[in-house]
């Protein structure tokens, strides 16, 4: 059979660096081919030329459609030739009705008068095609969960009649049910001879998914390999170049006296007056220990630890110690001022000023320490950043180097580093790997570990199960906002964490 | 969705090795050949001054409209036209001095031209009806910019109201104070030393001391800079570069007395608008007020979880906006010698068009106190060519919008070039 698709030896040159160095691979029609590689191996890089992003002419190589050539000038020239990516963010207008999103730019009609019969009954039958029958196509968009409008976003390419489909990071906000539909649908999509480039930093969906694999490293092709020969180690190593023995370096637990007590933490939810995030949660922290946080995704940990932050809009009530003393945290200011840190989830979001440079994000929470009573002191402001970077190894052109040219890791690093200097008690980090890649989780878990060792107490949430089993001392899951269970290292498992966080699930009880 | 592109588009070993890599340019070519030296030699010179293209951009524009001024009546060079010319900037520029601050907290103020109007009304009210001094009156009139500024701020930063909505209603609300306390009569004459603000000028010698201080604090803080980079390993500029530097900023400074010293001197209004642009220049990159400004306008959400307090901030920016406010509308009734309806209506537009064409991006985050100065000299001076060349009013309202959309769009069309080709 021909591919359906092939990329023969393409480059692509940036002034001063080459993102992508002769890379070549191909796919059969009904084939889900995943891309596999650090964050700047150039997946996404080599995602934007085949998708017409990257005019043809801008970069050198041959992309052949069913064995034929093809120049895409811009992303209309891709779409026509059946070919659809879809984004880590989500490109749906969220105030248009999904029947509009699905036919943007494109609504059936008569003289330019919508015919909105015909455009509700195509709607509905690709929304059949992606298990989603039950939705009305007059579904506000943005009124949807964010695993349905990936699907949707899979039927708005389905409808433009797309043969090649892309998904780029499709999973990073989903819960593990929403990923199972997902998968799903891409297997049946499979079946009907559609094309998949999947590009994932989730290597267990990779495996459960994927066909083929094609790992790429510095821009160029590692490798294209059937993804019953291979497993979840082997591609790690070839993304890195190097045999990872361990993946999560957990260091034995050293506690010392407990930091943070927790008693009957209940935090309000702010969009359904009466409901709650969080109910009744109590627990502790103690020196020089890492907690996991598990949960589902809606389980209440974000909310959790932002609340014990100052910085959730809901009202939270309960008492909280710190240092063995009654606090009382109403901003964030308070809680950094009682040793308390937080790396939230959404590093661009919440994280970092994008526009500023390196030294200025890392001491933006502690002013003070780099400055004489108002006044900023460029000197010691300077050796901040210097120590920041030597310290935590942050790639970055030079201190000047806006935060939002760095790569994701180091983007972290950075946020890590600023809060690293208010010389924090205790540190929650809200998801601190998502998004990053191997080289630079494994840098992060190192640097967790100094932590510990100094006595900091970490409080981890993460969606990845391995990452949290393995790094955590403790591992306290959270259902439905309360407190479903607590393991110790030894005894949290996979499967256990999973049932615990289910469980409550299922008792269908409300919060 | 930048970040990405930046990050996926580069080889996780391309980084380059860390700070070192600052020097770049220099490792490339092998040595040898003297004339790929004095090139290289060149370029690497060239890189110390590559850090702000919009500014020089700006600067360009200047001279050019200052050329073609020139070329269409040779008065505008002439030391009276030119006095005139900063005379007649200085309310825009101590205006938009204030708005930068607002703009790049990520607001906007819509109401200092009516706090202009508002505050010259009440200083001639009092100098005039109620026969206060001048030392009280100033008080006053700085005291109504630091109460409407309190005001506005809260409502914005702790009553999350739209700055827009809060200042356009501040707007109308202080026009109509304004036309209700005076009874939509002129207020005037003022008295001689409260005239001075707007109308004196600086004595000879101290308009050269004032050159020569300019000349010496700008070395001092070059220097100072050096050292703090070579301290701390970071490659300083050289030598050649920080003297060309100093010796541009002595010959604008010196030249400028000079020029303004062969009429009647820097006018005090102009003297009241370096002042201020040094010391918010200050404020806004030296002092932790400055960089929470910043970082507000670039990130709140960042910004708060930072522990910065942004209500305060926020609030603290608007006080600073209509003080200013009120002190351009010191120097605008002073320079009248009267208190009109209309004084200052429209002026906020001015003022947000100098920092826009000065570089500040209404998106908030970015922005400088100079680029607004450039901005505002380019208003002003647009005002002051079409005038001299006898255009009608008119015109000078087309021209100056159609200069401010073009410099936008220059901007906007730079940066998406830039983004392309990285």
């Amino acid at each position: 059979m021909t591919a359906s698709l092939e990329m023969v030896g393409i480059t692509k040159r940036f002034p001063g660096v080459t993102a992508l160095c002769g890379v070549s691979f191909a796919a059969r029609p009904g084939e889900i081919h995943a891309l596999c590689g650090e964050n700047g191996a150039g997946k996404s890089t080599l995602m934007k030329v085949l998708s017409g992003l990257y005019p043809f002419g801008t970069y050198d190589g041959e992309i052949r459609i069913n064995g034929e050539t093809k120049r895409f000038f811009g992303v209309r020239d891709a779409e026509n030739a059946g070919i659809a990516i879809i984004h880590q963010e989500l490109a749906l207008a969220r105030n248009l009705s999904v029947a509009e999103n699905l036919f943007l730019g494109r609504e059936p009609s008569r003289f330019g008068i919508v015919d909105w019969e015909r455009m509700h009954k195509e709607s509905e039958r690709w929304l059949r095609e992606v298990g989603l029958a039950s939705l009305g196509p007059d579904t506000i968009a943005g009124t949807l969960g964010i695993g349905k409008q990936q699907l949707v976003e899979i039927a708005k390419a389905l409808a433009k009649n797309a043969r090649i489909l892309i998904l780029d990071e499709p999973t990073a906000a989903l819960t593990e049910q929403e990923v199972a539909i997902l998968l799903d649908i891409l297997r049946e999509l499979r079946r009907r001879g559609v094309t998949c480039v999947y590009i994932s930093h989730k290597l267990n969906e990779v495996m459960a998914i994927a066909d083929t694999v094609t790992v790429l490293r510095d821009g160029r092709s590692v490798g294209t390999f059937p993804a019953a020969g291979i497993d979840e180690n082997r591609i790690i190593s070839l993304m890195v170049g190097r045999e990872l023995t361990d993946r999560y370096p957990r260091v034995p637990a050293n506690p010392g006296e407990t930091v943070m007590r927790v008693r009957r933490w209940s935090v309000a939810n702010p969009d359904i007056p009466g409901k709650f995030a969080v109910k009744d949660v109590s627990f502790d922290v103690r020196r020089g220990e890492i907690l996991g946080i598990a949960g589902l995704m809606g389980a209440g940990r974000t909310e959790l630890v932002m609340s014990l932050f100052g910085a959730w809009r809901g009202a939270a009530t309960g008492e909280l110690e710190i240092g063995g003393r009654p606090v009382r945290i109403r901003s964030p200011r308070d809680a950094i001022r009682h040793g308390l840190a937080l790396v939230s989830e959404d590093r661009k979001k919440d994280g970092l000023v994008l526009g500023m440079d390196v030294k200025a994000n890392v001491t933006l929470a502690s002013l003070r320490s780099v400055s004489s009573g108002y006044v900023l002191d460029a000197n010691r402001e300077i050796a901040a950043g210097e120590e920041a970077v030597r310290s935590l190894k942050i790639k970055a052109g030079s201190l000047e180097t806006a935060v939002g040219t760095l790569s994701g890791g180091n983007q972290q690093k950075v946020v890590l580093a600023k809060w690293l200097r208010t010389k924090p008690a205790v540190l929650f980090l809200d998801e601190p790997t998502r998004g990053i890649d191997v080289g630079a989780k494994y840098e992060i878990y190192t640097i967790m570990n100094e932590l510990v060792r100094q006595g900091v107490a970490i409080v981890m949430i993460s969606s990845e199960l391995p990452e949290l089993i393995g790094m955590s001392h403790r591992v306290l899951v959270l259902s439905q906002g309360r407190i479903a269970g607590e393991f110790r290292a030894e005894e949290a498992t996979q499967e256990a964490v999973m049932a615990a966080a289910t469980r409550a699930m299922q008792r269908g009880e409300d919060g | 969705m930048n970040a990405q592109n930046g990050f996926e588009g580069k080889p996780a070993g391309a980084d380059g090795p860390g700070l070192a890599a600052a020097g770049g340019t220099d490792a490339a070519v092998p040595g040898g050949r003297a004339a790929a030296g004095a090139i290289r030699r060149l370029a690497s010179l060239a890189r110390w001054f590559r850090f702000d293209a919009r500014a020089y951009t700006m600067i360009g524009a200047l001279c050019l409209i200052w050329l073609f001024f020139t070329l269409m009546n040779e008065r505008f060079l002439s030391p009276t036209n030119l006095s005139n010319l900063f005379l007649q900037m200085s309310v825009t520029a101590i205006l938009a001095i204030g708005m930068t601050l607002v703009i790049v907290s990520g607001h906007i103020d819509l109401s200092v031209g009516s706090i202009v109007g508002l505050t010259g009304g009440v200083a001639a009210i009092l100098n005039v009806w109620y026969d206060w001094n001048t030392g009280p009156v100033i008080a006053a009139a700085i005291g109504v910019g630091v109460a409407i500024g309190f005001l506005q701020g809260w409502i914005v930063a702790y009553k999350a109201v739209p700055a827009f909505i809060v200042t356009l209603g501040g707007m109308m609300l202080y026009r109509g104070i304004l036309l209700g306390t005076t009874g939509s009569v002129t207020v005037a004459p003022l008295d001689p030393s409260l005239k001075s603000i707007g109308q004196a000028y600086l004595p000879y010698t101290a308009g050269w001391t004032l050159g020569f201080a300019v000349l010496i604090v700008y070395t001092v803080l070059v220097l100072a800079k050096r050292r703090a980079r070579r301290k701390h390993g970071f490659q300083a500029e050289p030598a050649a570069v920080s003297l060309l530097r100093i010796a541009f900023v002595g010959a604008l400074a010196l030249g400028f007395v000079f020029v303004m010293n062969s009429y009647k001197g820097i006018p005090v209004p102009f003297v009241m608008v370096i002042v201020l642009a040094i010391l918010f220049s200050f404020i806004s990159r030296n002092t932790t007020f400055g960089r929470q400004v910043y970082a507000i306008g670039g990130n709140p959400e960042a910004a708060r979880l930072s522990g910065i307090n942004i209500r305060m901030k926020t609030m603290f920016v608007f006080v600073l906006c209509n003080t200013l406010a009120a002190v351009a509308g010191l120097v605008l009734v002073a320079r009248l010698n009267a208190a009109t309806m209309s004084a200052g209506s429209m002026y906020e537009l001015d003022a947000i068009a100098a920092c826009v064409i000065g570089g500040t991006s209404l998106a908030g985050g970015t922005g400088t106190i100079a680029g607004a100065l450039v901005g505002a000299l380019v208003m002003a001076s647009l005002d002051n060519g079409m005038s001299l060349m006898n255009m009608e009013s008119f015109w000078q309202y087309i021209v100056k919008g159609a200069i401010l959309v073009l410099a936008v769009y220059l901007d906007i069309a730079s940066r998406n070039r830039k983004k392309k080709a990285g």
